[in-house]
């Protein structure tokens, strides 16, 4: 059994996990203006910004002139999420903790800077942690060298479906013998050559009003909003975390599952119901074990559809409740499928299922129970986390209650 | 022109952090480069600094074999002197 004993969050509506938490049920969303550059040229100027995040508060000087943004946020995330866990590095063997991130665009924002001075002041100016500063792999690289982690890592890149891809991997190698894994994924790439890249999708809204600017499964859906940050967690062996005696569990990363869409003009349906199905079939459980669905809710009107199709024909009209709380964060890319875990963790924990934000009317060839208005009680025991990256990606996560027997301390 | 270990230690602050250290503060000069936490890409781009600042050229062969901040500043320092 692979449980999740630590989770560090880094979200546009709230640094750390019960801020979040609390942002989220509270409807409190991190969509505002972009700040980062002068974007008053750009046809999209809505971000999900982490506003207040200082790395030099949080990280030493040596890892500042080496890292991007990005980076500096994973390393962030993975050290609050060692201290959920209650992880002491140092009594533990370097080979048997391993990272598996996820990551869409590396270091953006880093990169920009240096190409910057490439152009204009020419290459000795170019900082030689370009090298590695830019690399999907660097988040995984990075919190390997700081908490010495040699264990098998690894970096997966599948836009916003590779956080998830990540977590599925990480729980594949601790069942190959690692008995900790951090994982997860946090993305930004909000300087000006990043969202020249963000607005290329062609699906970014151009609303100027947060709370109207994505609108998944909604009659105004038109875009999304881009945002940066994620979250990480620690996965661990049942009995290893046991063993050490760890403080607390959130969960059991009960199923996984990936697929690749059929070519575009095909007319076969996309991967993402198989992916579902597969990740019920690999956690052992049934539509009827599921309480909730975290969708990956694009806010793309055809893709809404065809997921609340997926969901649909899995589940029937209207069998599940269905959530997107990240409407408040935007699209967070490789950190959107670990915050939604996050997410659907403290829905296990707390019995109560985050409404959809800011969607009020569900398109009406929908048949889908889409929590909306309010936070829902409900009691949580197994969640279905769904991402989809671009160019046709999909991944599943099935996330379970753990049952009072495999916690910690309760053998004695 | 000649270099000192202060602007060294500036150059090393600015090219691979470290001013929150004590250790930094004191005298460096004999200290290895490992010792204070100066790797070699550190290396590598306070070398690509200092041709900048300085017009002096590491040699990378070198640059892999200096162990403290003196023994840097003295192979900067003879080339500056070879200039004037």
């Amino acid at each position: 059994m692979i449980l999740v004993t630590g989770m560090g969050v880094l979200a546009p509506n709230g640094m750390g996990v019960e801020r979040f938490w609390d942002a989220v049920l509270s409807g409190r969303g991190g969509i505002a203006p972009l700040t980062r550059f002068d974007a008053s040229r750009s046809a999209a100027r809505l971000a999900g910004q982490v506003a207040d995040f200082d790395a030099a508060e949080h990280l030493p000087s040596r890892l500042l002139p080496q890292t991007d943004v990005s980076t500096r946020m994973a390393l962030v995330a993975a050290q609050w999420a060692l201290d959920d866990a209650k992880v002491d590095t140092a009594t533990m063997t370097d080979y048997d903790m391993g990272v598996v991130t996820g990551n869409a665009s590396g270091g953006f924002e880093f990169t920009h800077r240096e190409f910057n001075k490439l152009w204009s002041l020419g290459s000795e100016h170019v900082s030689v942690y370009e090298s590695f500063a830019w690399f999907y792999a660097v988040n995984t690289g990075q919190i390997s060298i700081r908490h010495g982690m040699r264990g098998p890592s690894s970096a997966l890149v599948a836009e916003q479906a590779g956080g998830l891809d990540a977590i599925g991997h990480a729980r594949r190698t601790v069942r190959r013998g690692t008995p900790l894994v951090v994982t997860g994924g946090v993305d930004s790439a909000l300087d000006p050559w990043g969202w020249a890249s963000h607005l290329a999708s062609g699906s970014v809204s151009t609303s100027t009003e947060p709370e109207r600017a994505y609108l998944p499964f909604d009659v105004g859906a038109a875009g999304y909003v881009p945002g940066e940050g994620g979250a990480m967690l620690v996965v661990e062996d049942a009995a290893a975390a046991r063993a050490r005696g760890v403080p607390k569990v959130h969960g059991e990363i009960a199923g996984y599952a990936s697929t690749f869409d059929p070519p575009p003009g095909s007319g076969r349906p996309s991967g993402l119901r198989r992916a579902a199905e597969l990740a019920l079939a690999d956690a052992g459980m049934t539509p009827g074990d599921i309480d909730v669905v975290f969708a990956d809710a694009s806010g793309i009107p055809d893709r809404d559809r065809d997921e609340a199709a997926a969901i649909e024909a899995i589940f029937g009209p209207g069998g599940v409740p269905v959530t997107a709380p990240k409407p408040l964060t935007g699209r967070l890319f490789s950190g959107g499928g670990p915050l939604d875990i996050v997410t659907a963790l403290l829905s296990v924990r707390d019995s109560v299922i985050p409404r959809t934000a800011y969607t009020t009317t569900l398109a009406e060839d929908y048949r889908i129970d889409l929590v909306l208005g309010a936070p829902r009680s409900a009691t949580v025991g197994g969640a279905l986390v769904l991402a989809r990256g671009r160019w046709g990606f999909n991944s599943a996560v099935v996330v379970r209650a753990v049952s009072d027997r495999v916690l910690p301390g309760s053998e004695s | 022109m000649t270099m000192t270990i202060t602007e060294l230690r500036r150059i090393l602050v600015e090219c691979a952090g470290g001013e929150d250290l004590a250790e930094l503060g004191g005298d460096i000069a004999a200290v290895e480069f490992e010792e204070l936490g100066y790797d070699s890409l550190a290396l590598i781009e306070t070398a690509a600094r200092i041709q900048r600042d300085f017009g002096v050229t590491i040699p990378e062969e070198q640059l892999v074999e200096v162990k403290t901040p003196q023994e840097l500043v003295d192979i900067v320092n003879a080339q500056l002197q070879d200039v004037a």
